[in-house]
């Protein structure tokens, strides 16, 4: 390992380090604006200068490739006046908004002059001034305050993958600008956010809102789609104000979509904060003990089979779990689900339904093939580390359905089922490529395994991959996309009724009206024709599940309740309570434990952590569906249509976000003829 | 003074013609083959020897970066750039070496790129060239068409490319590095060096960049031998330059003239005097605007050489010598071309993109008499404090001039310049300070 000599200390690095990186193994810090870890080298900020023995000029340690036997001085007077004149440069153009700007206690030139700068300021010219941009309803501009480092440049190009931001301009008149005007296509562009060193780029809906020191901060797990992206939320009081990303190497790297992070909003509008029971078709506020009364009196007039119950996209595990020991013990029904379409699931095996390869293993592959899954929408996080694979490595990535712009270079093979039979029987065009590759992955979406033809798709391509080596113990190319947060917690508890006749048992019945009593577990995004049956829900909103409810019972957001969430990789996560929720709501479980003792039936638990200790048992003693080792597959054609989907409306938290509204205008009105003007 | 038969530009004011024929009977093109039979080893040990160094203002030995190129070709093709983007204020002398000399430089390329193993050639002419790109065009044509080069240029089996790329009007796409962005089609800002273009430039493929006139003058060298070439000018300093004299003179000219003439004998002789008389000069910039100028007394003995100018702390750059003489306002020279300074500047580092501003701003000022004392000591703090922070060496040449104007004409800024109204005396009170700037070393 080659060695370098930093401020008199001898340090071993390895080979590739920049000596900026060396310099951090060592212990010194270097102060610098344009250098970020994930992105490619500019420097061009200059505040990272070195002294380097046999060089009259000081270095730029972010570029500087270290070498073997290199002398290197941070703590000189050298260094000290190098880095105070390229302060100095830094503030001679920059506002003195301090007071009014949002970065204001996180802001990195704030820190930075502090240690590294000047005390006074000898510029006595007028400070050049620029015009307000346009970037859309997310991200504020005032980029008089910007000192070009161009890192949210490099991010739209190279992670986010769409060529908006660009540097206009020559010598002091650069400016950083999208030129025309428009909103920032990406679903990743709010990360200029956090990348912007000064307050050039700040977060337009928590403009002014409150300083960083003031706010407390909370670690938890996001739910807008399965990827479970590591989150910190910041609170004011009860009020959550932003949500800021969290280091997850494996899953998220630093970035969240922006639906992540701006949803956070409809947490405080259409709230439900108390129990209500329908009469005479009009919702009447009550207690809890009138509608837990009400609640018991109606499952007792039904039998067993006729109550079912549906989990819904944001549900956490102990939800889950104790509403399954509640049906199971107090109503004596087996008739849950936590599918909301016909989409084909196979419980045998927990591979079965989850991302096997593991967002991290999407780097190491050679092939990789997305069937009837829009990942861009989909899972946001996971369509960046597609693109990172794809810049890092070329990798070869193919389409089976119509697919737009993904931010990579993907080529479309087929739009229905005869290409997959094609590829299973080696006659396609690319079945040279998959024999001949190492490490593929098959990404399976929901719009692949819809209905009737889930259960060939799956079926006859896992045993493709099986035959084919592709499933084995160092790489598993098998990867289904799911779309909700609590679709994998939901499957490994066992909320699904499917019997050996059909997969779909449930939604049969369903139809058949087989059903009295539907109690609805947040589920909002689930059409059926309500006709005379009970409607029970128990969610934090009131959108389409409490439009047809007849008890609707409140419960806590994701933000208001300490849950297990289980992400589509099947990695369990740790969500931590941030604030409380409003009014007379509830944690869910404790709900269940309620009625539960209201019913005189016990649960086995009372509190979090006796819930916890159950539920792990149940998960580790679980016995699979054995019914499904053999199975048949009979070929069906039909083509595989990609659902669109409503991107900022997909949950009800999101519904009721105004920022998440204004998004979905400016999408719109981008894709009309005339662009989004200033919203 | 250079003796006629030692002239390499014979046709520097187009009194023989530009055309092919004309230059072949000036004996360009006379054995190429001859030369290209030789090995490359030998071609770049034969422009070692001569010490010819680069025209284009560093003054780099040409054959050590010649050198630089990898002996073998790996998998990327090597590339030869031509760097005719002179926009250097004060330097024209490439300009009628593309329109009267053309041949010379072509045939240079085609010597230089055999030299470097590079198959294609692009000479990159800033846009503001257009009729010289135009006569370029057309005598590369015509040597197409005599096949001197493309296909098995002159019979000696290298094929030979030669593409011209025309600039838009951006002195940084002067700059090696810039240059190459500026050719790949993107914004023309400079590069960080390491990784140099020898080892990966245009396309990432390993590029010599040189300039116009060090490529014309190869061919000569190679056909009149390294020794004669050194035996012109001074030891490591040899050979020839083409100086342009502009400014305050009665006959502003291009000359080619031995290195190392004296710059009196320069301005008397061809540039026809100072205006008003050798008593009248205020001071002369040697070499284009980005170099420290010289004052009267520097200027009565200072010999025209790489070396003898570092010494006085100038340098010779592209030798556009611009010559000012008393009727001018100094500061009023030195506002404009820091002016100059700050409207090319790229943007992409600190540095330069605020401190050139600050400086033309200050510069101004202070011509108008509108400046404090202390200004001047922050002005020259500023040069140093943009001096060698930079990606390139656009900081150089921007602080350069100002600090040859307060290294040598401190009095007239003093002049001009008030009193700070609340401090009256010149004192400094340290605790106002920083500590280490009372060291007069660091400061």
């Amino acid at each position: 390992m080659p060695k370098i000599i930093i401020n008199n200390k001898e340090i071993e690095f390895e080979d590739g380090m920049t000596v900026l990186q060396a310099c951090e193994l060592a212990g010194a810090e270097i102060p610098r604006f344009c250098y970020h870890e994930r992105l490619s080298i500019a420097g061009n900020c200059r505040m990272c200068l070195v002294e380097m023995e046999k060089s009259a000029k000081p270095i730029a340690s972010c570029a500087m490739p270290a070498a073997d036997g290199m002398i290197i001085k941070t703590n000189t007077a050298f260094v000290e006046k190098t880095r105070k004149g390229v302060m100095e440069f830094l503030l001679a153009n920059h506002p003195l908004d301090c007071p009014v700007c949002d970065q204001g206690g996180e802001c990195d030139l704030q820190d930075q002059s502090l240690f590294y700068g000047l005390d006074n300021s000898r510029f006595k010219e007028n400070k050049r001034q620029v015009n307000e941009k346009y970037m859309g309803p997310l991200i504020k501009t005032q980029m008089t305050r910007c000192i070009h480092c161009t890192r949210c440049i490099r991010f739209a190009t190279e992670v986010a993958g769409i060529d908006e931001l660009g540097a206009i301009g020559r010598g002091e008149d650069m400016e950083i600008t999208t030129y025309l005007e428009k909103s920032m296509e990406s679903e990743l562009s709010a990360n200029v956010i956090d990348l912007c060193p000064v307050g050039a780029l700040t977060s337009k809906p928590y403009a002014f809102e409150a300083r960083p020191w003031e706010l407390k901060k909370t670690e938890s797990i996001d739910v807008m789609d399965a990827v479970g992206s590591n989150i910190r939320v910041d609170t004011y009081g009860w009020e959550v104000k932003r949500i800021l990303p969290r280091i997850n190497e494996d899953i998220n790297e630093e970035w969240i979509s922006n639906k992540t992070r701006y949803a956070c909003d409809g947490l405080m509008k259409q709230r439900l904060d108390s129990p209500y029971i329908r009469e005479n078709g009009k919702l009447i506020k009550t207690s809890w003990e009138k509608a837990y009364k009400t609640l018991i009196n109606k499952i007792k007039t039904f039998k067993p089979e006729e109550v079912a119950g549906l989990v819904g996209d944001l549900a956490d595990l102990e939800m889950i779990y104790s509403f399954k020991c509640f049906f199971e013990t107090c109503v004596g029904s087996k008739n849950y689900e936590c599918r909301q379409d016909k989409i084909y699931i196979n419980p045998h095996e927990r591979m079965n339904y989850i991302f096997n390869t593991t967002i991290n293993g999407i780097e190491e592959s050679d092939l990789i093939i997305l069937i009837g899954t829009n990942p861009r929408m989909e899972a946001t996080i996971l369509n960046a580390r597609i693109r990172k694979a794809y810049i890092k490595n070329n990798v070869p990535i193919y389409s089976i359905g119509e697919l737009n712009d993904l931010t990579y270079p993907h080529k479309n093979i087929g739009n229905d089922t005869l290409t997959i039979r094609d590829i299973i029987e080696g006659k396609h065009e690319i079945s040279q490529t998959i024999q001949k590759s190492k490490k593929p992955i098959f990404i399976f979406g929901e719009s692949s395994l819809m209905g009737d033809v889930g259960q060939y798709v799956f079926e006859s391509l896992k045993n493709f991959l099986k035959k084919n080596n592709f499933i084995r113990n160092d790489w598993n190319a098998l990867n289904i996309l799911s779309q909700q947060a609590s679709r994998v917690g939901a499957i490994d508890l066992g909320m699904y009724s499917i019997n050996q006749n059909s997969n779909f048992s449930f939604f049969d019945k369903l139809n058949n009206n087989d059903f009295k009593l539907i109690y609805l577990l947040g589920v909002d995004n689930f059409n059926f024709d309500k006709k005379d049956k009970f409607i029970v829900y128990q969610g934090t909103h009131g959108d389409k599940g409490a439009e047809i409810a007849d008890i609707i019972l409140p419960g806590a957001a994701y933000t208001e309740k300490n849950g297990l969430f289980i992400n589509l990789e099947g990695k369990m996560q740790n969500a931590y309570k941030a604030s409380y929720p409003p009014g007379e709501s509830k944690e869910d479980w404790e709900i269940f434990v309620n009625i539960a003792k209201l019913m005189k039936k016990n649960l086995n638990f009372e509190n979090l952590s006796d819930l916890r200790k159950e539920m792990n048992n149940f998960l580790e003693e679980k016995n699979l569906n054995n019914f499904y080792k053999n199975i048949k597959n009979n070929f069906v054609e039909k083509n595989i249509i990609i659902n669109p989907l409503d991107y900022y409306y997909t949950n009800p938290i999101a519904r009721s976000s105004k920022t998440m509204n204004d998004c979905r205008e400016a999408a719109r009105l981008k894709s009309s003829t005339n662009g989004d003007k200033k919203i | 003074m250079l003796k006629d038969e030692d002239r390499i530009f014979k046709n520097l004011y187009n009194d023989l013609g530009w055309e092919i024929d004309c230059a072949i009977r000036r004996e360009d093109w006379s054995n190429t083959k001859n030369i290209l039979s030789k090995s490359r080893d030998s071609i770049i040990k034969e422009i070692k020897e001569s010490e010819l160094r680069g025209r284009g203002g560093a003054g780099f030995p040409t054959g050590l970066k010649l050198s630089f190129a990898p002996k073998e070709v790996g998998s990327r093709p090597h590339y030869l750039v031509i760097n005719a983007d002179e926009s250097e204020p004060g330097t024209c002398k490439d300009r009628d070496i593309l329109r009267f000399e053309p041949q010379k430089l072509i045939e240079g390329c085609l010597i230089a790129s055999y030299a470097v193993n590079a198959h294609t050639c692009y000479i990159y002419i800033r846009g503001e060239y257009f009729r010289e790109g135009e006569r370029l065009q057309a005598a590369i044509d015509q040597a197409y068409k005599k096949n001197f080069i493309g296909k098995n240029a002159c019979d000696s089996g290298w094929d030979f490319d030669i593409y011209i790329h025309y600039g838009a009007g951006a002195y940084i796409c002067g700059e090696e590095t810039a240059l190459l962005e500026s050719l790949e089609g993107k914004k023309g800002q400079p590069r960080l060096k390491p990784p140099f273009p020898a080892l990966v430039g245009l396309y990432g493929c390993p590029t010599i960049v040189n300039n116009v006139e060090t490529i014309s003058v190869i061919p000569t060298i190679l056909r009149r031998g390294a020794k004669w070439f050194s035996s012109l000018g001074k030891p490591k300093n040899t050979g020839t330059k083409i100086f342009c004299i502009s400014g305050n003179v009665n006959n502003p000219c291009n000359v080619e003239e031995e290195m190392g003439v004296p710059l009196k004998d320069l301005i008397e002789k061809h540039a026809g005097g100072v205006v008003g008389g050798w008593k009248n000069l205020q001071a002369i910039i040697p070499g284009g605007s980005s170099m420290p100028m010289l004052p009267k007394n520097i200027c009565e003995t200072i010999t025209m050489d790489f070396d003898s100018l570092i010494k006085v702390k100038s340098g010779l750059g592209t030798a556009g010598i611009v010559v000012i003489n008393k009727d001018q306002d100094i500061i009023k020279c030195i506002a404009r071309i820091a002016r100059f300074y700050k409207h090319e500047s790229c943007g992409q580092c600190t540095p330069c993109r605020e401190g050139c501003g600050w400086m033309w701003r200050m510069l101004e000022r202070m011509g108008n008499g509108d400046a404090t004392y202390k200004e001047i000591d922050l002005l020259h703090d500023v040069t140093k404090q943009i001096e060698g922070h930079t990606i390139c060496a656009f900081g150089e040449g921007a602080s350069w001039p100002v600090q040859g104007l307060l290294r040598h004409f401190k009095q007239e800024i003093e002049k001009r310049c008030t009193e700070e109204p609340l401090i009256k005396k010149k004192t400094n009170i340290p605790y106002l300070i920083d500590q280490h700037l009372l060291e007069k070393d660091n400061a």
